[in-house]
């Protein structure tokens, strides 16, 4: 079980909206790119494991890829399927059952913020008729305590959507590629006080691929010389602990609980055998501004209150200390949820491998990044964490 | 009056209580779970009397399952009424989500003393809600 695993291939199909094609035919698409980037042909691939949230099942797509007979795996994990999937091609390669996995995920979503079935998540039905079963204002009230507590502005909020849009403006896979200024983001109609609608990603469409490999097979293929290809050092997901306080929940503890997130970092920078500051590019999960600034604490990043000297200094722009979310993430490339979790993968192993073009990050060295961390959360309450290196 | 959006949601007292649970572990929860989950749980009347954990506004109007204004047949965003809504801890039990009504925005602050209260929610029904102790006593004056 100590069997390095290697991303040798990684594809996207762009994020938006693309009438054209169904949310599975997006994820065909970008499985092909990742074949195209290991320089594979579909009947290479031993297993699979793949989903999406909204669109459909992912193991009908040998229909267009192919009929080779491979197990492939359904994955339906809410927010964290991509993660999901990512672990479980991992273990499938790391066990030594199999030495080539794909990990896939896409999406399809309707227009406008996302509407949950309270009988879905075990709630009453009063909860979703009176109004209260909104993603975006379970954002809104943990960012608006957090912002009481540890003295962050809205103004803070505001740099953190525009970075987005600045990054979104220079990434070909994002949907937002224009930049928005932070007076307009400031002046943007209220959707969830404090955040206003530029604060917001939104539901959308993508597709994410990604093909991982033995040690063995990248060695045997060629893919570990020439920066071709990315390790994965740790992944790791966690549902919620006791008392914690998460999407969805008519109740909250008064005991204060721990947090996903908080322990899905911990496992994996245990895992990895380094820390927050070995890290040299991070894609935190940023449904909202908000998200993006406690996120960064709760990875590690920083200590809670000290994103307002980040924002304002520029620290995790593309050229700062720590560059966040540097595609744009989730506010510029939008939500398809299937697909989110990859995306970050996708992105941190386009910065590691050099080939982000406009949006390269350097490091202080000069060096491209080493180092690269990814987070996601969703509902009910779970954060996967992936940490690679070259 | 309006019907309750819940039967089970609070008591029918002349003063009505929030319905929680009392776990047999002494732990308080909201709401008080039902079904298979019920079992050992004691039904429990919530302190009427709390403070305000954090609170936003809903500026849009939802999409299905909600019921209220804006919702029905022939209705849509304009027919909308924006709402305040929060969570609110009821001091050694449990923090609950709630609206937050008899207020504004701007007037809302962390740790702000609330009280219970039963609201028009729409044309049939009515639902739960907590209101500035303050304004409360205003009212009542």
């Amino acid at each position: 079980m100590s069997e390095n695993v290697y991303i040798i291939g990684a594809g996207i199909h762009p994020f938006g909206r693309t009438e054209e094609r169904s949310g599975r035919e997006q994820g065909v698409f970008a499985v092909r790119e990742a074949m195209k980037d290991a320089d594979l042909e579909w009947t290479d691939i031993e297993c699979a494991y793949g989903g999406s949230a909204a669109a459909g099942s992912a193991d009908i797509m040998v229909n267009e890829l192919g009929l080779t007979s491979l197990p492939f795996t359904n994955v339906a994990n809410g927010c964290a399927t991509g993660g999901s999937a990512l672990v479980s091609a991992q273990m499938a390669i790391a066990s030594g059952m199999y030495d080539l996995a794909l990990a896939v995920g896409f999406d399809k979503h309707p227009r406008g913020a996302f509407n949950a079935k309270p009988a879905d998540y075990g709630l009453p039905e009063w909860y979703g008729q009176t109004g209260m079963m909104l993603t975006t204002q379970f954002f809104a009230l943990k960012i608006q305590r957090y912002m009481q507590l540890y003295g962050i502005s809205r103004e803070t909020l505001g740099r953190v959507a525009a970075k987005a849009f600045r990054n979104g403006a220079v990434t070909p896979h994002a949907w937002r590629r224009s930049e928005i200024d932070l007076e307009t983001i400031m002046n943007a109609p209220m959707i969830n006080d404090p955040l206003t609608k530029y604060m917001f990603c939104a539901p959308a469409e993508g597709g994410v691929a990604l093909i991982l490999a033995s040690e063995k097979k990248a060695k045997e293929l060629g893919a570990l010389s020439n920066n071709g290809s990315v390790k994965i050092a740790k992944v790791a997901v966690k549902t919620r602990p006791p008392d914690s306080f998460e999407v969805f929940q008519a109740g909250v503890s008064i005991k204060e609980g721990g947090k996903p997130t908080v322990l899905a970092s911990k496992a994996a920078f245990e895992g990895a055998g380094i820390g927050p500051e070995d890290i040299d590019v991070a894609q935190l999960q940023d449904t909202e501004s908000g998200a993006e600034i406690m996120h960064m604490a709760e990875n590690g990043f920083c200590k809670d209150g000290e994103q307002e000297e980040w924002l304002a200094n520029g620290w995790s722009e593309r050229g700062g200390k720590l560059p966040i979310n540097t595609d744009g993430g989730c506010i510029a490339c939008g939500e398809p949820v299937g697909a989110s979790g990859l995306r970050q993968i996708y992105e941190n192993v386009e910065q590691l491998r050099g080939r982000a073009g406009e949006r390269q990050v350097v490091t202080s060295d000069g060096d491209i990044p080493k180092t690269g961390y990814s987070h996601v959360y969703g509902a009910p309450g779970l954060s996967a964490v992936a940490i690679l290196e070259r | 009056m309006g019907k309750k959006i819940d039967p089970h949601l609070w008591s029918d007292d002349a003063e009505p209580h929030l319905m929680g649970g009392k776990l047999p572990s002494g732990e308080i929860v909201f709401p008080m779970p039902q079904g298979d989950a019920a079992k050992d749980v004691e039904p429990y009347k919530l302190s009427r009397h709390g403070r305000l954990w954090s609170w936003t506004s809903q500026g849009f109007l939802p999409k299905e399952p909600y019921e209220g204004p804006g919702s029905g047949p022939g209705e849509g965003p304009p027919d909308f009424q924006p709402f305040l809504l929060g969570y609110v801890e009821l001091p050694g039990e449990v923090i609950v989500e709630s609206r937050i009504v008899d207020a504004r925005l701007e007037d809302l602050e962390l740790n702000m003393p609330v009280e219970f209260c039963v609201v028009p929610f729409n044309a049939t029904h009515d639902t739960f809600a907590f209101r500035p102790l303050n304004q409360a006593r205003e009212k009542a004056a």
